[in-house]
């Protein structure tokens, strides 16, 4: 029971996921996005929008986003949330999902979201406030955060600025396999080097996207899952921890909570770093995949510039990392989550095209966990880059693979 | 319930934090049971609850812990934002004034400082 916390262990499987209109989408409303990106990932699954009745989301500019999105799609649904943990809210959904439909509280449930702040800016009045102890100093906010935690890190680990660049130089490589990408033309560790500098140590080229984009997926209890459309993917195991709201209040600006949330999400799983296929690590800033590389086991603490370096985590590498091409060159429209959720969900189907491609063509080490290929999902908090300053923390991670509970996995 | 029985309100932490900064003085929150030093000033001290909180002066010595260069496009100027760890323990944000912008090193000593900024008292640091 300690080791699991409680959670079932593939009791619950992800049937249904999409994205929709990455990198651009003018003319409609957030809500708008995320409804669209929601009736998409249903008809993925094979169910019915009537099916639904628990519905998580987080709107982009709406405290009521939740109440929101449920009268736009007519729903009357059992669980709503709208949470604020920031960008791993939908992490932490899955979560929350996975227990709702094992103790029989919900059939179905519905993780949707969208935001097109590079179509549609957001209100100059968000709805966080900024920190009175630390908007004096006038930080950039969430930048600053995460550059001052990589100042850190490079001096007590001598981390450098060419290992952070091959974070972004790896997403790109990835993202250049990926139509859907919003980034794709060519980028070396020099050009990430000698881009303009915003918070020293990060440049321009180590930060995240702020572009549109809507996703979803669909989540029921495994004996369901059976009868969907496509492939389910298991939920093995899915923890959160919440260490801080503000960089100047994080207990160690080189650990996240990916270091108390992980080793949850592995007990549970019954797995370690060891049996990881793809590993979706949030990359707000290229600091923040090597933090969470560390605290989840893949290398030791202090040990992730040297991890990722030499294209480790680039395509053809030791690890398959953000192989959508990430935060950094792919999409980030305030809050990521979600779309490390879909893209892990493709990769462990194994869909065809670009995405298996992406997955099989290029010569990435695939460990078995028996016969089935295994993934990792982590996420930090972070918010819109024009909220309050936000920072490296509160890492939720949960871990999925093909359902052993499925008849075509049951097979293999 | 009368208004006699009533506890009196409670000071605003963050206001008097900032009437001690007005009046020259970088006071901290501190444990009267554990010893232990709390900022930013709240009602309570993180992690235990108690509500024993005493004002008492900082020294003033602290070291930083991290720093980073916000770049400013021309003309404006670059300036460092530093998060200094306090000799009593609590860590905070804040800047380091009287040095090359670019010059701040982690673990440099500073000491603080109040200065007067957009017409309010503000923390900051000098080295040491």
């Amino acid at each position: 029971m300690s080791g699991h916390r409680g959670f079932a262990r593939g009791g619950s499987a992800i049937v249904g996921a999409a994205t929709f209109g990455i990198g651009a989408c003018p003319g409609l409303a957030p809500v708008d996005m995320a409804a669209r990106a929601a009736l998409m990932a249903l008809a993925d699954a094979g169910m019915a929008l009537g099916e639904v009745d628990a519905l998580y989301t987080s709107a982009p500019h709406e405290a009521l986003g939740g109440l929101e999105l449920a009268e736009y799609l007519g729903l009357a649904p059992r669980v709503t949330d709208c949470n604020r943990t920031g960008g791993s809210a939908f992490e932490v959904y899955v979560q929350q999902a996975a227990l709702a439909l094992e103790a029989g509280l919900i059939d179905c449930a519905l993780i949707a979201y969208g935001a097109n702040p590079a179509s549609n800016p957001p209100p100059a009045v968000g709805m966080t406030r900024q920190s009175p102890w630390e908007a004096p100093y006038r930080p950039l906010a969430p930048i600053s955060s995460y550059a001052l935690a990589a100042s850190r890190h490079m001096h007590l680990y001598g981390t450098t600025r060419a290992q952070l660049a091959e974070v972004a130089v790896a997403a790109r490589q990835w993202a250049r396999l990926n139509p859907e990408a919003a980034l794709r033309d060519p980028l070396t560790i020099e050009d990430v080097l000698a881009a303009r500098m915003v918070s020293d140590p990060l440049g321009v080229r180590d930060c995240c996207l702020f572009n549109d984009g809507a996703a979803a997926i669909v989540m029921v209890r495994a004996e369901r899952a059976r009868d969907c459309a496509r492939r389910p993917v298991a939920v093995l195991g899915a923890a959160h921890a919440v260490t801080h709201r503000e960089i100047s209040s994080m207990p160690d600006l080189t650990v996240t909570g990916a270091a108390i949330s992980g080793p949850q999400a592995f007990a549970q799983a019954g797995v370690g770093p060891g049996d990881i296929d793809v590993a979706m690590l949030y990359d707000a800033f290229t600091i923040t995949p090597i933090l969470f590389l560390e605290d989840l086991g893949f290398c030791p603490k202090g040990e992730g510039g040297r991890f990722v370096a030499g294209g480790h985590v680039a395509p053809g590498g030791g690890l398959a990392l953000n192989t959508n091409g990430g935060g950094l060159s792919c999409v980030h429209p305030g809050m990521y989550g979600l779309f490390l959720l879909v893209e892990a969900v493709r990769q462990l189907r194994g869909e065809a095209g670009e995405q298996l491609r992406r997955r099989d063509g290029i010569g990435i080490t695939r460990r078995q966990i028996g016969d089935e290929p295994g993934a990792a999902f982590l996420a930090q908090r972070c918010e819109a880059a024009l909220d309050a300053a936000h920072s490296v923390s509160s890492g939720s991670a949960c871990r999925v693979r093909r359902s052993s509970a499925s008849p075509r996995a049951l097979t293999v | 319930m009368s208004a006699m029985s009533q506890p009196p309100p409670l000071p605003h932490p963050e206001a008097e934090w900032r009437a001690h900064l007005a009046a020259g003085r970088f006071m901290l929150q501190r444990s009267r049971a554990s010893g232990a030093f709390v900022f930013y000033p709240r009602i309570a001290q993180p992690g235990t609850g108690a509500q024993d909180l005493e004002w008492v002066p900082a020294c003033g010595e602290g070291r930083i812990h991290a720093a980073t260069l916000v770049r400013r496009r021309n003309p404006a100027e670059s300036y460092n934002v530093v998060l200094v760890d306090l000799a009593e323990g609590p860590r905070l944000m804040s800047r380091v004034d009287g040095i090359a912008a670019d010059a701040v090193t982690i673990g440099m000593p500073v000491k603080a400082r109040i200065i007067e900024e957009e017409g309010q008292p503000l923390l900051v640091f000098v080295p040491a």
